[in-house]
């Protein structure tokens, strides 16, 4: 960060820089070098930020009309619907917007995967995103429960009482989290109160993210240290924002595809039947961004050990930057790590389709293979890959696999050796 | 200073540091309690049921404490298909004798052990119930007989007011 020196041009600027330096943290962020080479795949932090703002501002505009009863919330949201002007489109944009929210984090966290971007001295933005990841996941659970429908009610029930299966405690454990003998009312009032602050420990969480990232600065698709500012970076401003800018509007035209066009296709039509504690609908899955964990949970036979085995998946991700020992952070110079890595795509692809069929005959047997597979992936090929792979010559700089064809293996070569 | 010794000073550090937490504690602890049942919902802890329209075969579901409760009216062969199990053959081993007051009613939570879903009626390959949630399968007598379930359906505390009537809770 080279730019603490800056001094604002106005007299008054200098006052107010002076007493409260808001406005070097703004030159900070316009003039932050950023790697020349960073292709689209880079553009979905800007557009989770849209995402996160789109929640905020539709979730607060929806709470305004909506009623945490359990007597009067279906009814409420029901009423969003026909009665309240444009209500259709604000539930639409949020519902819908939780989907691409999940969307864009998948594709922002499988970015970081194939380029490295979790590796040292980025751990840190790493795990905050991982923190990001699991409030997001609770955040848009709690969201599910609001319309008190059908799908609302009993994924709240089977969710809830994953925590049974803790030993001793568990069955006190839910009572607690259900204020009552079953999810009511209580729990339904206690689940909007965290729906509505989730998004704001997030937004907390955002700003430690984006703080962390712009110490070291950002990865890049070739994955080497880069001098900051260089040959080999940009100013954020004009460049990454007119980027990430236009990948925002192809991201809305999608965004708005859902929302215009097929609003409930992500949705179950179960939830809009009232909840009835009395009947469970025949067939109970998740929204489809939890499918893979969920056929992990339903993959194991056993109820405990169902429950650690999900959540291991998802908390396994945060050591991911000590399992992965391979000093190399790009896959594109990782002949072997790019082919386990498309297999590791396809094996949550196939726990996502498996997690949204019924649980038995193939699809389990399936289920069962997918999920062994995944914590192979990270328990046994990510850190025995770090020592059998033979790495690829990486390039000296950003500009040289620009301008000179093919990185120069000598200067390559030494550099790698550098890095080791 | 070769030789920590202890003083005043240290005495009062942690003097100090003992009552902040207890005094964290005790302001913790209301924040934590007040979200489990209140009194309004202790008080709704039983029901009085009217069976006599209960015909054998035939189950009734009735909601108790936010749950669904099956009081079922068993068949002769369902009695027998009950208490002709092995307990060994069993995952939750109890009988069925000690699972119900009158072996013609069996009264349980219609809650499945697994992650609480309502189990179906006459479903499943025990000819008792089956959970569509995740394949649970429960026999005549609401135990697990075969899925991902670890316990038998529950009973709850039940007891025959007269012959037509039973009070749950």
């Amino acid at each position: 960060m080279s730019d603490h020196d800056y001094r604002p041009k106005s007299k008054v600027g200098q006052w107010f820089n002076d007493r409260l330096p808001l406005l070097t943290l703004a030159n900070h962020l316009t003039d932050y070098p950023t790697p020349k080479n960073l292709n689209y795949w880079w553009t979905f932090g800007g557009i989770l930020t849209f995402c996160l703002i789109t929640q905020i501002v539709t979730g607060l505009t929806l709470a305004m009309h909506y009623i945490a009863h359990a007597d009067m919330a279906f009814e409420s949201v029901e009423h969003i619907m026909r009665d309240v002007n444009y209500g259709w489109l604000i539930r639409y944009i949020h519902a819908n917007g939780a989907s691409m929210f999940f969307l864009a984090v998948y594709i922002h966290i499988f970015r970081s995967l194939f380029y490295g971007s979790y590796k040292s001295p980025r751990e840190i933005i790493w795990i905050i995103g991982i923190i990001i990841y699991l409030l997001m996941m609770a955040a848009a659970f709690m969201g599910y429960v609001l319309p008190w429908g059908q799908m609302s009610f009993w994924g709240a029930t089977v969710i809830t009482n994953l925590f049974s299966a803790i030993p001793l405690v568990g069955e006190g454990i839910v009572t607690w989290l259900w204020g009552g003998y079953s999810v009511d009312n209580p729990t339904l009032t206690r689940f909007f109160t965290l729906h509505y602050l989730i998004p704001f420990l997030i937004l907390g969480l955002v700003v430690l993210h984006i703080w962390a990232l712009h110490v070291p600065g950002n990865n890049n698709p070739v994955g080497i240290d880069i001098k900051k500012p260089s040959k080999d970076t940009v100013p954020f401003h004009p460049y990454i924002v007119i980027k990430d800018g236009f990948a925002l509007l192809m991201f809305m035209i999608v965004f708005a595809f859902f929302v215009f066009y097929s609003p409930n296709i992500l949705g179950h039509a179960d939830n809009y039947i009232e909840a009835n504690p009395m009947v469970t609908p025949a067939h109970i899955v998740p929204e489809w961004y939890l499918l893979p964990f969920y056929a992990i949970l339903r993959s194991v036979p056993d109820k405990l050990l169902g429950v650690v085995a999900m959540l291991s998946a998802i908390l396994i991700l945060a050591v991911l930057p000590w399992l992965d020992t391979s000093k190399i952070r790009s896959a594109v110079f990782r002949p072997l790590y790019r082919q386990f890595y498309w297999i590791l795509v396809a094996d949550v692809l196939i726990l996502g389709y498996v997690g949204a069929m019924p649980a038995e005959g193939l699809y389990l047997l399936i289920a069962r293979v997918a999920t062994a597979y995944y914590f192979l992936h990270f328990l046994v090929i990510l850190p025995v890959l770090g020592f059998k792979e033979k790495t690829l010559p990486i390039p000296l700089s950003i500009t040289e696999p620009v301008l000179g064809g093919a990185p120069n293996f000598a200067m390559a070569k030494k550099n790698k050796s550098k890095i080791e | 200073m070769s030789e920590k010794k202890t003083n005043r000073r240290d005495f009062l550090f942690t003097a100090t540091t003992a009552v902040g937490a207890v005094g964290a504690a005790a302001v913790v602890w209301p924040m934590v309690d007040q979200m489990n049942p209140d009194a309004s919902v202790k008080a709704l802890a039983s029901t009085e049921v009217d069976v006599s329209s209960l015909k054998p075969g035939n189950t009734l579901t009735v909601l108790w404490r936010g749950k669904p409760v099956f009081i079922r009216r068993r068949t002769k062969e369902e009695i027998d298909e009950a208490r002709s199990v092995k307990l060994e053959d069993l995952i939750h081993p109890e009988k069925d004798e000690d699972r119900v007051k009158k072996p013609e009613w069996l009264v349980m939570l219609g809650v499945c052990t697994h992650l609480g879903c309502v189990p179906l009626n006459d479903k499943g390959d025990y000819d008792g119930w089956f959970c569509p949630c995740h394949g649970s399968h429960y026999d005549t007598s609401g135990r697990i007989r075969k899925g991902p379930a670890p316990w038998n359906m529950e009973i709850p505390k039940y007891e025959f007011v007269n012959a037509n009537t039973i009070k749950i809770g």
